[in-house]
């Protein structure tokens, strides 16, 4: 039975530093400030209320 | 139960609870209103159901979707990249590990399924549908579908989402008695399609993940890349189909051990008598192999039981 050595996947880290860098640049624009505010109202529509 | 199944399960219900952990509401009569709702939900779990304490990202992106002229307009650009960019390290991070570990639906579908009835499969192609959600009604609808206003409307909570309907248009109708004249058709619809779910969850193992939801979608990109993932040995596979049986999501895993529907909740891992099937972490082997039967040549093994020379 062959045993193959493991090796270290690249992609998942360049893709999280990637999508890392995307959430810097929502933060930069102000954007956490915005979904907060959206996630503190109800939504009644968006419920199927209203 | 084994004990990986026990964990997970307590994973789910502490990560469930911490979700939904403000409760305040029945004094309050309002939603939570503090700085958590900054935090993502991995899971799907709508932000508007009173006790949650963070925010649901598929909910939010069509908000911010449907409001982008608007933002445009007023100097704001809310492109929905701190949401894509939190869903983005999680997927590349765990991706589907989330539905099995920390969806509080995925659960409740989960405890569903264990009430004694026939059961049935979930045809192949319905895995698929997700996918089409994910496009039309969470982007192309609410960036697309606007009003005189240039604003557009969050389709999928307001049409489909059953977890919304579960966790705040039935709490806040019961909370808010002069609400419930302003329930309507809309309102029905939604709940035609909650109960379709829980049905289908009795019948079915984790109908909507499997079929329906956006968020599930865009996990499931990330299935062949992922950093924490369940690898199969093909040396110690023997293809005895054990796999098949025991997973939720309908996934058979010697044959497509990278399908988009797993969800790591490691059922196959424990159900493998060959230990053929282990966590890993960006290549690398988590844990020893813990192989129930001794092996000497797995595929000879079999085969001879089959009458195979």
């Amino acid at each position: 039975m062959t045993v193959k050595k493991d090796t270290i996947r690249h992609t998942p880290f360049i893709l999280a530093l990637f999508f890392l860098i995307m959430v810097g640049v929502g933060i930069y624009f102000k954007e956490p400030s915005r979904v907060m505010h959206q996630a503190w109202q109800i939504c009644l529509s968006c419920i199927g209320i209203g | 139960m084994g004990a990986m199944s026990a964990v997970r399960k307590w994973v789910q219900t502490i990560l469930a609870l911490a979700a939904n952990g403000s409760w305040t509401f029945p004094w309050t009569k309002m939603i939570y209103q503090g700085p958590l709702k900054v935090i993502c939900s991995p899971g799907l779990n709508c932000y508007s159901c009173p006790a949650s304490t963070t925010y649901c990202p598929i909910g939010a992106l069509q908000q911010l979707l449907g409001g982008i002229r608007m933002a445009l307009f007023n100097g704001q650009y809310f492109f929905g990249l701190y949401i894509v960019g939190t869903l983005g390290v999680i997927g590349a991070f765990v991706g589907r590990m989330v539905c099995g570990w920390a969806c509080p639906f995925g659960l409740i579908q989960e405890l569903l399924h264990k009430i004694p009835s026939a059961k049935f499969g979930i045809p192949r192609w319905m895995r698929y549908i997700k996918f089409a959600v994910l496009l039309i009604m969470v982007i192309i609808l609410p960036l697309f579908a606007v009003d005189k206003m240039g604003i557009g409307s969050p389709w999928f909570c307001k049409h489909l989402c059953p977890a919304g309907t579960l966790e705040a248009g039935i709490p806040l109708l019961l909370m808010h008695p002069n609400l419930r004249a302003t329930a309507g058709w809309l309102f029905l619809n939604k709940l035609m399609f909650l109960v379709i779910f829980l049905v289908w969850s009795i019948l079915a193992s984790r109908p909507f993940c499997r079929t329906t939801c956006p968020l599930g979608a865009f996990y499931a990109m990330f299935s062949k890349v992922k950093m924490i993932k369940l690898r199969l040995d093909p040396e110690l596979c023997t293809n005895c189909r054990a796999c098949h049986k025991v997973c939720p999501m309908g996934v058979h895993f010697n044959e497509s051990p990278e399908d988009t529907e797993c969800i790591s909740c490691m059922a196959c891992s424990r159900a493998c008598n060959f230990g053929a099937i282990h966590l890993e972490f960006g290549g690398l082997r988590l844990g020893e192999s813990t192989i129930k039967q001794p092996v000497v040549n797995n595929k000879n093994i079999l085969n001879s039981s089959r009458g195979i020379s």
